[in-house]
């Protein structure tokens, strides 16, 4: 009862979110658009409560016009026992792992896009395609991609995949946070179909709110930690757990956003493009001077 | 005294050997490859998937094509720049290596990227903090530049000699005067291209390094490292000469002319100091970052590296400080090889070995079609150099006055 209601509230509050955070003004700076926004939504994975039914994976693939087949299909635990990761043709994936402590059941993980704060895709794309949106979601705009696949290198999750059997338009494929459906407050389809409450919808504040509270409420039932809460700088998606991430299969990332050392690197050596400048400034010293020398050892000669 | 050494002449010699029918042999299974790539995808033809996105074509073709070329920004440095004119005898070989070198590099991105009709749009499409963008837009830029610095050795060869044919004879002296016309803006201008080139090879040969930084710890710890810009831009420096070297002296033999030793030799000199601070600061991150500890273990990773460094870099900087090998082709040519190849193997170190995604089930290694391709293109280019070099006043011939006038040999700098 309790459950439906939050479920209610946080579907509002995601109505909300989304218009505070259109009002909200955002200075962009050049380059892709890359908002940090204080409503920006989240999702709160609870490992302990996914019962590793899949559904989401059905309507990820629904709402995504790929081929999803039939939702009883999905009811197939076999493909539970091989550990699968997104790619071009599933953006969600759920992988089933040996139970955690204080229960029996086995632990399943949802996997997709984490949509980082400060997202190394965003970063990295050449023609700064990706953008980290005002809601949360790290999208891309397909029509300007390249394809050269660098989004791919630097994903610290290794999300994005790529549809490498395409000769002629092939796409970077990844979870989207249903830019499309949450852009007009409505839930995520993997949060709007899962029959067990694993997958909560909020602001991101909220959410680490929410967290806390059921780490501090059944400590025997998780581990004390929010994976994504501070993880390369934070992320959209964060999980509780029965056990420790690792053993979950999540990368063990610091705390640092990933592109910030590249980016660090990147604008010291292009600070206002004072140091090509200079550079070039001085070689055409060394050029004019060693030209002044030569031209005067040739008139001692003479 | 310089003019004497600076003698550029089309050199004459039969194009088709036994060794050239092999490389169009290699360099037709490449295309066959090459066409598969392009009517089927990269994945029908490549190793490449979701946890190895980048492979042997971006750790050779395009990163180690960089580095291989920079004998066209260092030589141009201290042949133009510092007025070293006594090595002007190689800027121009050089020149020619970076030309095409970047050329194949440019032509190994268009391969490589899955929609390649659209590798126009970083031009109009800007991320500042992209070091890809960075590389990307100064590679074109700097190839423009290398075709505008190698105009001149074009107006040398037609001026006075436009021959068309037929119907076109008629075009012959407006033709002319037109590369006239070129050649002398050209030589009042061409200093802001070789100090624009100079900038521009430093700044993409160091982002080429931070490429890597940002998959952090995706990236092997005994490579991944902050400083990675600064060691790529040293050993850029420092396998810019041994380049010129090797290539001089492949050159040489395969055209039957003397090598031209005098110059060699002292360019060999300079390259130890290059090499000792390259290792300096490949050492010094490594005791500092005490990754040393990875060595140690017997992997693939603490291999490659030990082969990179001592093979690469450590027994090369050695033979550089013998008098003995500066004045023998065969050891210079040694040393230079080990040079050539250590970098070569720093690239495909840094792109493909050191990159270890966290779900991979099994490694990359390139496939048939991927090697097929990149050495294929590595056929193609020393074709091009060959005919460039036949038809071209490119290469000197030391001591003999078959020269071309005076006015022509240092070009752009003198006046």
């Amino acid at each position: 009862m309790s459950g439906k209601s939050r479920r209610d509230f946080l579907k509002k509050s995601v109505a909300i979110g989304s218009v505070a955070t259109g009002l909200s003004a955002s200075t962009a700076k050049a380059g892709p658009k890359n908002i940090l926004s204080e409503d920006r939504m989240g999702v709160l994975v609870d490992t302990t409560a996914c019962v590793g039914c899949r559904n989401c994976e059905w309507a990820c693939k629904d709402a995504h016009n790929l081929p999803a087949g039939n939702l009883d299909s999905y009811e197939d635990r076999k493909i539970l026992e091989t550990k699968r990761r997104p790619d071009q043709t599933a953006l969600t994936v759920v992988n089933e792992y040996p139970h955690g402590k204080n229960s029996n059941l086995p632990v399943d993980v949802k996997v997709q896009c984490m949509h980082c704060d400060h997202p190394a895709c965003v970063s990295a794309c050449i023609v700064g395609a990706f953008s980290k949106q005002e809601n949360g979601s790290v999208i891309w705009d397909t029509d300007m991609c390249i394809g050269c696949r660098y989004c791919m290198a630097a994903c610290p999750f290794q999300i994005p995949a790529f549809e490498y059997d395409k000769a002629i338009n092939p796409l970077i494929m990844k979870c989207d946070f249903c830019f499309n459906r949450t852009k007009d407050g409505k839930l995520p389809a993997c949060v709007n179909i899962c029959p067990v409450e694993a997958l909560t919808c909020g602001p991101r504040h909220e959410l680490i709110k929410i967290a806390r509270n059921r780490i501090k409420r059944n400590p025997n039932r998780y581990v004390n930690h929010i994976l994504g809460e501070y993880e390369v700088g934070g992320t959209s998606w964060m999980y509780l757990a029965s056990k420790e991430f690792k053993e979950l299969d999540f990368p063990d990332l610091g705390k640092n956003p990933a592109p910030g050392v590249s980016e660090s690197i990147q604008h010291g050596i292009f600070a206002y493009f004072v140091p090509p400048v200079s550079l070039y400034a001085l070689l055409g010293g060394i050029m004019w001077i060693t030209k002044r020398r030569k031209e005067l050892e040739e008139e001692e000669k003479i | 005294m310089s003019h004497e050494l600076v003698n550029p002449v089309p050199i004459k010699h039969k194009f088709f050997t036994p060794g050239v029918y092999v490389l169009i042999v290699i360099a037709l299974n490449g295309l066959v490859f090459l066409m598969g790539r392009f009517f089927f995808g990269l994945g029908a033809v490549t190793n490449l998937n979701d946890q190895y996105p980048w492979g042997l074509w971006i750790g050779v073709d395009v990163a180690a094509g960089v580095a291989l070329a920079a004998g066209g920004f260092t030589t141009a440095a201290f042949g133009h720049v510092m007025h070293k004119e006594e090595y002007h005898a190689i800027v121009r070989p050089a020149l020619l290596t970076a030309m095409l070198g970047y050329t194949f590099v440019a032509v190994g991105v268009f391969v490589d990227i899955g929609r390649w009709y659209f590798i126009w749009h970083p031009l109009i499409m800007w991320n500042g903090n992209s070091a890809l963008f960075e590389v990307g837009i100064c590679v074109m830029i700097y190839m423009t530049v290398l075709y505008i610095e190698f105009l001149p050795i074009v107006t040398e060869r037609f001026i006075g000699k436009v021959n068309l044919p037929g119907l076109l004879t008629a075009l012959n002296k407006p033709a002319d005067k037109i590369l006239r016309l070129l050649d002398r803006g050209l030589s009042k201008t061409m200093f802001i291209f070789i100090i624009a080139g100079v900038v521009l090879s430093t700044l993409h040969q160091s982002s080429l390094g931070t490429l890597m930084v940002i998959a952090g710890p995706k990236m092997h710890p005994l490579w991944q490292t902050p400083v990675l810009p600064l060691l790529f831009l040293l050993s850029a420096v420092s396998v810019g000469f041994p380049m010129v070297i090797f290539e001089s002296l492949i050159a040489s033999r395969s055209l039957k002319l003397k090598p031209e030793m005098h110059i060699l030799s002292r360019l060999g000199s300079m390259i130890a100091p290059l090499l000792g601070i390259y290792l300096a600061f490949k050492i010094g991150d490594m005791f500092i970052r005490e990754t040393f500890v990875y060595l140690n273990e017997f992997t693939t990773a603490s291999v490659m590296f030990s082969i990179e460094v001592v093979l690469g870099v450590i027994i090369p900087l050695r033979m550089f400080l013998s008098p003995k090998v500066l004045k023998s082709p065969p050891l210079l040519f040694t040393a230079s090889a080990l040079v050539v190849f250590g970098v070569l193997l720093n690239r495909i170190n840094n792109f493909v070995v050191a990159y270890t995604p966290p779900y991979s089930t099994e490694s990359y290694f390139p496939s048939f079609g991927e090697i097929s391709v990149t050495v294929g293109f590595v056929a193609l280019l020393v074709l091009a150099y060959r005919f460039i070099v036949m038809n071209f006043p490119v290469i000197s011939l030391p001591g003999q006055q078959t020269a071309q006038p005076k006015k022509y040999t240092i070009r752009g700098v003198e006046k």
